[in-house]
């Protein structure tokens, strides 16, 4: 760590500033697929192929939730969910490929970053579903048809109200230095966590690595999922959250849980949860048909309204009580820096939090 | 234990001798179980990543500070594990082999109920037990006593909790050692000393305490081997008190970008150290002859411990609170709360959680289904590997029997983690690929359970005199005839307790199948280590409950054969 050569800081700054925006912007090197509707044909072949395996970073509940309602609606097609972190799912989906094991469908991961590995890696299937050609932003979904952002997820802090009074909460990541909240904050971990790998780039790389040191002497608890952050404050085990998923504190909050949000005033960590699907999928009908339910107008108004995400899909209404995307100050994300530099965050964090 | 027959039974002389097949066949298999996999950690170890001899990786484990910290905190979790145990169980042992305290077999019963708990789900219901703010003991007390919201008595995210719940799951292992060693040690040597006009405290403390310390040193090496191999606990505790130990860091190298390199390297010192410990264990152990000596031994004279034995009976359920009464009960409270960690009330009351995990958890189904067909098939193919080995090692029915013996035991020495790498290693490229199979995660528990079913096996073979079935073979039977209608029946019960004990220790298995699942291949408890990461406390609970209760079955089932349950060693992970 002592004897790096140059700032990392100044090394993603440098990528940020070839990155930023460019994701999508890459010269279009085949026309995407034509937009693709639900045909009955589809329906069909994918009800003989009987279930679709989803591997996913969302919420255990919902994900579950989310799969059961699609059963409903398309009755004869199973989805089984393998949910872990997006970095545990991207290690998982690497060994399960280079041991020719080809068991995921559909994936949906909570980092960009994972998305350029694997079109780079060839490994997936283009295609558009119709309401994503006709109704969402042309940022959200690849020029070459091969990803679709899900979800739009931001990694807030939040604060247990049982234990910390309005007035006292932290309203910026600088706050969390306080001597006060030593012992009492939760975080979670870059190395599972797509959500946190995002925010952890994005904290660095605007605050710099010498935040998370001065964090790192506030005797942080350490999880691992972006998940279970808000879980631990809801159940007091926490005061404060230092990250972690924002759409899980509302749900919690709405489910009368003692917890709260605070947008920190440097900036919220953004992160858009793409899905592709695999060309190698063993179910590649129920692949599409998910897929393609899961972009709809019905799949993502579910998002908003019970997993209380964010939707990139112009048509879906907003359901009160979530601050909307655009009145918050976010961070900017980097796909390409977070993936280059993926290595490094994780040998950095584990140097400095020490797991 | 002597066999009185001395000469081997006369070999047929008649034909082809299958016998020799069935030995090369089953050294064949025990060679791929457990020299392949190694062979491969070896050679990964010293190799980098372009398959160059190199002896970088053991350069950057003793240089990298984030790989040298977990292996001092691996060795003093050990030790303390170790002594701690010893200190607990030894007396502990002495009360219940040797002392007229009452429900000395309830106590016993009850050590192997927190000996079958998985390690592992021990240490999530004392997450929920003594997490610093919401664990309920850490509740009860700020309202008992009034203490102010940050305060608690408990932290179980913390080097000394961790020690503590390791602890709680380790001492079953010295308490066994003690008390059967204490039961087999022969009274006379006692009366001797009574008559010679010792006091009851004298004779314990002169000859009783010198008869035990072999058992109490070999206990003492079993616990610091497995709080040194165990992963499950660690990573579920040290984790988020922010400290690695060896196996955490292992698992942690297979992260993306996977280093399985480092990882074979940080595993040999593990296999090294275990393959050390375990010789001295045996060479402590095999000085212990004194203890079987003489053939009618009676019964060992129990010490009157007066009015003391119900403070005796006291301390035995303070120490069994730890790992049976409150974990179970934090589990069953979890298992009905709509929150975790608060008690079971009216509005708190709840069987989402059972619905969920039963209907809506997709994993579920898969799971238990992988778990039970791993548990069956190993439990079925391990018995019958320790039934032939051990009848060919103990008629010494052919040449290198002793060769096979050897294979038998030695996964003895190698931890589970180790295992999953090596495994991994092996069987994730061409020629075998079997990573997304059942038949890796097949390979890992048959090589686990193997020494222990083996040792059961064996010794069920050794109580049987070979007298019976040389009169069988006498008169004219063939030998698998006389294995048949002479051994066989007699066999029967050892056979069904040796594989309840491997169905059990397979069903727990962590720190292997940890490295080898896939999605298709999970089996319950990755699933319920899966759960506790993203912090679905409900659900671990109800699935714990399942798994306590078929064990608990599958463990009542053997004991009502009256098998020796002592004398297994489970498994730790």
């Amino acid at each position: 760590m002592r004897n790096i050569r140059f700032s990392r800081r100044d090394v993603l700054k440098g990528s940020t500033a070839l990155a930023v925006g460019a994701i999508f912007a890459e010269p279009v090197r085949a026309a995407p697929p034509p937009a693709s509707a639900i045909t009955p044909a589809l329906i069909e072949a994918a009800k003989k192929e009987g279930k679709c395996s989803f591997y996913t970073a969302m919420d255990l509940q919902f994900a579950e939730q989310f799969g059961k309602a699609f059963e409903a609606k398309f009755p004869g097609v199973a989805v089984r969910v393998e949910r872990s972190g997006a970095e545990r799912v991207f290690t998982r989906i690497a060994q399960e490929y280079s041991s020719n094991i080809h068991a995921v469908d559909v994936v949906n991961t909570a980092d960009q970053a994972h998305c350029i590995v694997w079109k780079r890696n060839n490994w997936l299937a283009a295609y558009v579903p119709q309401d994503v050609a006709q109704h969402y932003d042309k940022g959200y979904y690849d020029a070459d048809g091969f990803e679709v952002v899900t979800r739009i997820l931001v990694s807030p802090i939040a604060y247990n109200t049982d234990l910390v009074k309005k007035e006292e909460a932290p309203k910026s990541f600088a706050d969390l230095l306080d001597p006060k909240w030593a012992g009492k904050m939760v975080k979670a971990h870059p190395a599972y966590s797509g959500t946190i790998m995002n925010s952890t780039f994005q904290v660095a790389r605007d605050l710099g690595w010498e935040y998370f040191e001065k964090l790192a002497k506030q005797r942080v608890m350490q999880v691992q999922s972006a998940t279970d952050t808000p879980k631990k404050i809801a159940l007091g085990e926490r005061a404060v959250m230092v990250d972690g998923a924002g759409y899980l504190v509302i749900r919690e909050k709405e489910a009368g849980k003692p917890v709260e949000i605070v947008y920190p005033t440097e900036g919220t960590p953004l992160a858009t949860g793409p899905s592709a699907i695999f060309k190698a999928a063993p179910n590649p009908n129920a692949a599409r048909l998910f897929f393609n339910w899961m972009h709809s107008r019905d799949g993502q108004q579910m998002l908003v309204d019970v997993a209380r995400q964010y939707s990139p899909h112009k048509q879906t209404v907003e359901k009160p009580g979530v601050r909307k995307l655009s009145d918050i100050k976010l961070m900017k994300e980097d796909p390409e820096g977070v993936e280059k530099g993926a290595e490094e965050i994780k040998r950095r964090y584990a140097q400095i939090f020490k797991v | 234990m002597t066999i009185a027959v001395s000469d081997p039974p006369a070999r047929m002389t008649h034909g082809f001798d299958y016998t020799k097949l069935v030995l090369y066949g089953f050294a064949l298999v025990l060679c791929v179980l457990i020299v392949l996999p190694m062979s491969w950690l070896v050679y990964y170890a010293f190799v980098d990543k372009d398959g160059a001899f190199t002896l970088r990786n053991f350069a950057t484990l003793v240089n990298d500070p984030t790989l040298l910290d977990p292996l001092i905190t691996t060795f003093t979790l050990a030790f303390s594990t170790s002594l701690i145990c010893c200190v607990v169980a030894a007396p502990m042992g002495w009360l219940v082999a040797r002392t007229d305290m009452p429900l000395r077999r309830t106590v016993r019963l009850l050590v192997t109920a927190s000996f079958v708990t998985p390690p592992f789900l021990g240490a999530i219901a004392w997450e929920l037990l003594a997490a610093p703010n919401s664990g309920l003991i850490n509740k009860v007390y700020r309202i008992v006593t009034g203490a102010d919201a940050d305060s608690h008595l408990f932290n179980i995210y913390s080097f000394p909790g961790l020690i503590f719940v390791v602890t709680c799951y380790t001492f079953p292992y010295v308490f066994v050692l003690v008390a059967n060693a204490l039961e087999r040690t022969p009274s006379e040597l006692e009366d001797a000393s009574s008559i010679l006009g010792a006091s009851t405290w004298e004779t314990a403390r002169r000859v009783t305490v010198p008869l035990v310390l072999p058992a109490i040193l070999a206990g003492a090496l079993v616990a610091f081997l497995q709080a040194m191999t165990l992963f499950g606990s660690p990573a579920i505790l040290a984790l988020p008190a922010g400290f690695h130990t060896m196996t955490t860091k292992i698992w942690s190298l297979f992260q993306y970008p996977p280093k399985p390199e480092l990882a074979a390297a940080a595993s040999l010192p593990l296999l090294i150290l275990t393959v050390i410990l375990l010789r001295a264990e045996h060479t402590i152990l095999g000085r212990r002859s004194y203890a079987v000596l003489g053939g009618k031994n009676s019964d060992p004279r129990l010490i009157r411990l007066g009015w003391l034995r119900w403070v005796a009976l006291a301390m035995c359920f303070i120490v069994l609170l730890n790992p049976v009464f409150l974990p179970y009960a934090a589990l069953f409270n979890a298992t009905f709360s709509k929150v975790a960690s608060q008690f079971i009330s009216f509005s708190n009351f709840t069987v989402h959680n059972i619905h969920f995990v039963l209907f809506e958890l997709s994993a579920t189904k898969l799971a238990l289904y992988n778990t039970f067909v791993l548990g069956i098939a190993t439990a079925t193919i391990g018995t019958v590997i320790a039934v032939v080995i051990s009848y060919l090692t103990t008629r010494e029915a052919v040449t290198g029997h002793k060769a096979l013996g050897f294979l038998a035991t030695a996964p003895v020495a190698i931890p589970g983690i180790v295992l999953g790498v090596g495994l991994f290693l092996s069987y994730t490229r061409p020629p075998f690929v079997l990573y997304g199979t059942l038949w890796i995660l097949l390979l890992a528990f048959l090589t686990l359970a193997m020494p222990a079913a083996y040792q059961q096996m064996q010794s069920a073979f050794k109580a049987i005199h070979p007298e019976l079935e040389d009169a069988s073979r006498i008169l004219g039977a063939t030998r698998l005839k006389a294995l048949r209608q002479i051994t066989a029946p007699l066999l029967r019960t050892s056979v069904i307790a040796t594989w309840c004990f491997v169905f059990v220790g397979t069903i727990r298995e962590l720190s292997a199948a940890v490295m080898l699942f896939t999605s298709e291949t999970k089996v319950i408890s990755v699933l319920i280590f899966d759960l506790n990461e993203s912090g679905d406390l409900a659900a671990i609970s109800v699935l714990g409950l399942i798994m306590l209760v078929v064990t608990s079955g599958i463990v009542a089932l053997a004991n009502r054969l009256r098998l020796g349950g002592g004398s297994v060693r489970l498994r730790d992970n």
